[in-house]
């Protein structure tokens, strides 16, 4: 998992690198500076006293100054490199995940919700940002920064350094027993946190439920519970954390203790050399050392908090596009003609049913054919695997003769062209949205195709025309006006077949009927698919299919089938029932 | 002591909406507010915390001192030639008493983080859940007003902020300022000048922060925008990844993406670089000022300069000593040690300030007001037509009204609602209704047609009281409805609306909602009228299915049918369907069709349908236009006047 995001540094991995090496930098200063000053200032006057060489101070002086703002250059150049570095990171990682989804196939899209797609590429990558961050700046400065306080104290103390001896095990164990104890404790109480937050995001989203049947009290008693189970947790969990303290407290106090006292006795008997500059400086490697640590210990805490986003992210990376091209595809549809050959299909193959089961047909190019069938009768199933948005488990699916999937991907959808029922617009203009179909369309046939939707005269009716913006989401225009604006969009396809899955339904039923007359004159060649629920929109097809339960239970024209079809009588008259249809189109 | 804790790495996402633009002026009366909450809800333990923490804090400000004595007692033996033997009487008893010092501190200190710990989450708590209840009584006008992602940030990121308030910044400015303080007149009464050298420093250290501080601020405020700009992309994308392959529209996609994803790289590094330099930088200026510190202090020695400080009262002027300069050295570490954590807990102050302010906005706002005092009451209804209100469900309900002179009289309820001339605005000069008058009969069928925004929905939300009436009436068997309490008011309204809201729990416990103590039969008997029993028995754990994110392993019109036996499991006289069932497709409508008509039969039912075919055999249906009732009578009544109705009815008109 970490090689697969490693990976993603690329071009900044020399700007990692090099915090690094300024990390290091920095970690050796500081710990000279105390060395330095302990031997060569302070030990200086408890020997020379008074007699001391005062051009001496200051050239020693002079030195540490010129240390320091080494120090200082490392440590602020660091900082930046490492915000750099680490932003970098992010911006690769994120463009990795948004290309990789980019390579998505239908099937893979369907395994992932997009609010969780979302998730990763924004939170999930900021959390991986900031331990990444963490790592560059503390994970080698922290480890360097014990072990050479360590080789200092034991260098310049000798036998005073054998205080840490008893005080590293101490808090290193204690911190170590700490994280262990705690991390299970807080991941279980995060999730558990995550619920409350869904449940009150829930309560947000459903207020006129829990008004309209009176659940105010019902709900502040759910949430209360849930919230104090939620309190107690978290206590137990931050006390278990809490017990940091008092032990780095305890570690400090009792080196501060050991070093005054064995090194007074030291000093004074004169025993190794010891003087007040060693135990100073004892005292100030000592608090290095525990701080690094505490450090060491975040670390691991850090890094272990951010390991489910890292997987998360991988889960993305690592997603196999089950869709590919074969080589020397075809990239040139002939004609819009259509054939199931003994088609089964399963979303996937753990899927106990068949979407779509025992599909024979033959459609020829230009006709009109239209399909009606109830929810979960796998209309949409059924005209999906048309452009190959799926492929089929068994059987083929051949589009002007030829297998779909001896096609090049993006010639076979840029000849089919199907309007989803889930369909959007996108922000930006409605020439931007309009262009989807062919980036090079030409006002002329922007608006030809509009008309032809029947979306011309109200994009005229716009203050802005055709250079309206439509907000995120599309939700400046109403479903109806939509709806036509797909098509339209998908019509600058100038597409072999077209698949209007459900389109129109917001459309009333004269303007529908106006669309498909418009196909009929201008696009004759054009194969054309509705599916649609009102029997209006499909009863003058060449074709209508009766969709149940992933078959095909009837096929024939209009007439036809309500002389045959149970389904396609019940369904027409539960629609005309009272009123005439036919006298509106 | 920095303290490292989980709880702020949860955070993540919402790092950079903490990260508000910080507000320059602080809000006193806002912390004052919050610290009698606190001080409030914990009398004892927060003193008992606080005194732990001065204790702790003098504590760790004495070594220094002890320094001084153990230092010059070594530099006196040193250059006197004295023995340990005869030291350590002068220094066993002074690190004694240092000893004693640090075995209550640390016992101070358990004390302390422990009790902080449970204050701050039991606080938290606290916080939550008054803001829940309050959430609770707020009026539906504050959640159509409001931003709902709005209102969920105050209870993530903005409570977080308290969070890092009580358990971290207070603790620490407290610390630190005892430490700041003790150390700044311990280093006062040995050394004036040394002092001032110091204080030199820290003006430094003040203005490196407020220019980074200052910096940091104004990028991070670019950054959030930029970070919101590309999480609305990527939602958008997220959804239409489909439309993006059918168009294959890939590449366009990702090159739109890269250029916002380099926005963002830009100014975040910017804004990260410059909260991560000042940390160092403020480090090393205390680096630099310690290595000066000891220079000055060596010269002054050397140089047998008279050194002045409080100590000088009493011993006159002398020279500096080497005591003196090591605890001093030790000192300034820890003086700018401090000012740096109190530089770091600003930002969060200000953040938490900002935080608090919003969370008491939502507590201060006006809830929803209940003068009713007529109530819902189970009756029972005697031979003679007399109501008795009884402590059982009878299936019969009645109004209980009392008067002011004490008498109580009973009604029956049966769901007659009138609404004679009224008038409404959800903004004032904006009226939405005009001079509405509806008369529906005890199990009469009234529907509402008209295009969006023709006002069908706000009528609904005036008959269940979501909004009040600008002018008029409004009469519920004879009763205004402004004189019944809410709650029992809507408990005898069931209302299904278009967009769905399932919660997180099983079916069943969902369809239950509408009546918390109905037996499993109840459920099932109601999901049955609605028609939603066949789906549900196969789902996979029938029943028991767990619905998660408002049922989204369902479909929007298996959504919808849950919902209507939700509504039908409360057996309420007066029933509001909002396009109840606009999901359900017509064929499986009809299927339906049956179980809905039972489900109306005996009720008042007010229908509110896109399709027309719904409508079709109600008693009454309205056609509505811009807030006017412009036709009303039954479907044969107005296809015969050719209006509004006939022209909808032959789909000349979008509906939506």
């Amino acid at each position: 998992m970490l090689k697969k995001l490693a990976k993603c540094v690329r071009e900044y991995k020399g700007t990692a690198i090099l915090t690094l090496l300024l990390m290091v930098g920095e970690a050796i200063i500081e710990t000279l500076i105390p060395f330095v000053t302990a031997t060569f200032l302070i030990n200086k006057i408890q020997e020379q006293g008074k007699n001391l060489d005062m051009g001496y101070i200051l050239a020693v002086g002079g030195v540490l100054v010129l240390m320091a703002v080494v120090s200082l250059t490392c440590g602020g150049l660091a900082g930046f490199t490492s915000a750099r570095a680490s932003a970098g990171f992010a911006k690769n990682l994120r463009h990795d995940i948004f290309a990789k989804i980019q390579s998505f196939s239908f099937g893979n899209i369907d395994k992932f919700s997009s609010a969780s797609l979302v998730t990763r590429i924004t939170t999930d990558v900021q959390n991986v940002r900031m331990a990444f961050m963490m790592i560059i700046r503390t994970a080698v400065r922290s480890p360097l920064m014990l072990i050479l306080s360590i080789a200092m104290s034991a260098f310049m103390g000798g036998w005073l350094a054998v205080t840490f001896v008893v005080v590293i095990p101490v808090l290193g164990g204690g911190l170590w027993l700490v994280s262990k104890k705690a991390m299970p404790a807080f991941r279980r109480v995060f999730k558990k946190y995550d619920r409350l937050n869904e449940s009150i995001e829930e309560n947000v989203r459903g207020m006129r439920v829990v008004k309209g049947f009176s659940r105010e009290d019902y709900e502040k008693e759910k949430f209360a519970g849930a919230a104090d189970s939620i309190c107690e947790d978290f206590t137990r969990a931050e006390r278990i954390v809490a017990l940091n303290t008092p032990l780095m407290n305890f570690c400090m106090y009792f080196n501060m203790t050991v070093v005054l006292l064995l090194g007074s006795f030291m000093a004074i008997n004169g025993i190794k050399g010891v003087q007040i500059g060693h135990i100073s400086a004892l005292l100030t490697y000592g608090m290095s050392i525990l701080m690094s640590l505490m450090m060491l210990s975040m670390i691991y805490v850090m890094l272990t908090m951010s390991a489910q986003a890292a997987k998360r992210i991988c889960e993305v990376l690592d997603e196999v596009p089950d869709m590919s091209e074969v080589e020397n595809p075809i990239t040139e549809v002939k004609d819009g003609s259509i054939d199931f050959e003994n088609v089964n299909f399963k979303y996937s193959a753990q899927a106990q049913k068949f979407a779509l089961f025992d599909i024979d047909l033959h459609i020829d190019s230009g006709m009109t054919v239209g399909i009606i069938g109830g929810t979960g009768s796998s209309k949409s199933t059924l005209v999906q695997l048309i452009p190959r948005l799926y492929d089929v488990t068994e059987g083929a699916v051949k589009v002007g003769g030829v297998d779909v999937r001896d096609y090049s991907i993006e010639s076979l959808r840029n000849s089919v062209a199907v309007v989803l029922q889930k369909n959007l617009l996108f922000a930006g203009s409605i020439k931007d949205n309009l262009r989807w179909g062919n980036p090079d369309a030409t006002d002329e046939q922007m608006e030809e195709a509009c008309r032809l939707a029947q979306a011309d005269e109200f994009v005229r009716s716009f203050p802005d025309g055709y250079d309206s913006m439509i907000e995120q989401g599309g939700t400046n225009v109403s479903g109806g006006q939509k709806q036509r604006l797909c098509i339209a969009r998908a019509l600058l396809k100038r597409p072999k077949i077209l698949i209007l899955d459900d389109s129109t339904s917001a459309v009333d039923t004269k303007t529908d009927a106006f669309i498909r007359a418009g196909f009929k004159s201008y696009i004759p060649e054009t194969t054309k698919i509705i599916i649609a629920q009102r029997i209006s929109s499909v009863q003058d097809a060449d074709l209508i299919l009766v969709m149940e339960n992933g078959k095909i239970a009837d096929r024939g024209t209009h007439e036809e089938l309500l002389k045959t079809s149970e389904i396609y009588r019940e369904v027409w008259e539960q629609q005309t029932n009272g009123g005439d249809q036919n006298e509106a189109v | 002591m920095k303290q490292f804790n989980p709880s702020a790495a949860h955070k993540g996402a919402n790092q950079y909406s903490m990260m508000r633009p910080p507000k320059r002026k602080l809000n006193v009366g806002m912390l004052k507010r919050l610290f009698k909450m606190l001080f409030d809800f914990y009398p004892v333990l927060l003193p008992v915390s606080i005194v732990c923490i001065i204790f702790c804090a003098v504590t760790s400000a004495i070594p220094a001192i002890f320094l001084k004595e153990v230092t010059n007692a070594i530099t006196y033996a040193w250059e006197n030639s004295v023995a340990w033997d005869a030291a350590k009487h002068d220094i066993i008893p002074k690190v004694g008493v240092l000893l004693g010092f640090y075995v209550v501190s640390i016992i101070a200190i358990t004390l302390e983080t422990q009790l902080m710990a449970g204050i701050t989450q039991s606080f938290l708590s606290k916080m939550r859940k008054a803001l829940f209840a309050k959430m609770q009584n707020l009026p539906i006008k504050y959640f159509d007003t409001n931003k709902h992602g709005d209102i969920m940030s105050r209870y993530t990121n903005d409570i977080d902020t308290l969070r890092q308030l009580v358990g971290q910044s207070l603790p620490t400015l407290i610390r630190a300022s005892v430490i700041v303080i003790s150390v700044f007149f311990i280093m006062l009464y040995y050394s004036l000048y040394l002092t001032l050298i110091l204080l030199l420093g820290v003006v430094l250290m003040v203005t490196v922060t407020k220019f980074f501080g200052g910096n940091s601020a104004h990028f991070f405020i670019r950054l959030q925008k930029s970070q919101g700009k590309q999480e609305g992309f990527v939602q958008e994308m997220m959804n239409g990844q489909k439309v993006v392959k059918v168009f294959c529209h890939e590449e366009t996609s990702q090159a739109d993406f890269d250029e916002i994803n380099n926005e963002l790289f830009e100014v975040g590094y910017r804004a990260h670089a410059s909260a991560n330099m000042l940390g160092p930088i403020i480090m090393n200026i205390g680096n630099v000022l310690y290595v000066i510190l000891a220079m000055v202090g060596c010269l002054f020695l050397v140089g047998d300069i008279p050194n002045l400080g409080i100590q000088s009262l009493f011993t006159g002027l002398v020279a500096i000593d080497a005591g003196i300069i090591v605890s001093f050295l030790s000192m300034a570490k820890q003086f700018t040690g401090n000012i740096n954590q109190v530089s770091q807990q600003i930002n969060s102050v200000v953040m938490a300030m900002a935080g608090a302010e919003r969370v008491f906005t939502l507590m201060d706002a006006e809830p929803e007001v209940d003068d009713g005092y007529v109530t819902l009451v189970d009756a029972e209804i005697l031979a003679d037509g007399t109501i008795r209100e009884v402590d059982h469900h009878t299936g019969e309900w009645a109004w209980k009204h009392p008067h002011s002179d004490g008498t109580v009289t009973y009604q029956h309820l049966r769901g007659d609602v009138r609404m004679t001339d009224v008038d409404f605005a959800y903004e004032e000069g904006k009226p939405v209704l005009h001079d509405v008058s509806v008369f529906a009969e005890p199990g009469q069928k009234v529907a509402f047609v008209g295009a969006t925004g023709a006002g069908k929905t706000t009528i609904t939300n005036l008959i269940n009281r979501f909004y009040d009436i600008a002018d008029g009436k409004i009469r519920y068997d004879g009763i205004n409805i402004n004189k019944i309490k809410k709650s029992d008011l809507r408990r005898s309204l069931g209302i299904v609306l278009q967009e769905t809201n399932l919660f997180t729990g099983t079916v069943i416990d969902n369809i239950r909602y509408g009546k918390l103590d109905a037996t499993d039969e109840e459920c099932m008997e109601a999901a049955k009228l609605a028609g939603a029993h066949d789906f549900i028995t196969r789902l996979p754990e029938g029943y028991q299915t767990e619905l998660t994110n408002n049922g989204a392993n369902l479909s929007q019109g298996q959504r919808q049918l849950i919902a209507i036996a939700r509504a039908a499991v409360a057996d309420p006289p007066v029933m509001i369907l909002d396009e109840a069932t606009s999901s359900i497709d017509t064929r499986t409508e009809a299927i339906v069709q049956k179980g809905m008509d039972a489900l109306m039969k005996g009720r008042t039912v007010f229908v509110i349908a896109h399709r027309l075919s719904t409508v079709r055999n109600s008693d009454v249906i309205m056609v509505l236009d811009h807030g006017r009732i412009i036709e009303r009578g039954n479907h044969e009544k107005l296809i015969a006047e050719k209006g509004q109705y006939y022209q909808l009815y032959k789909g000349v008109f979008e509906l939506e």
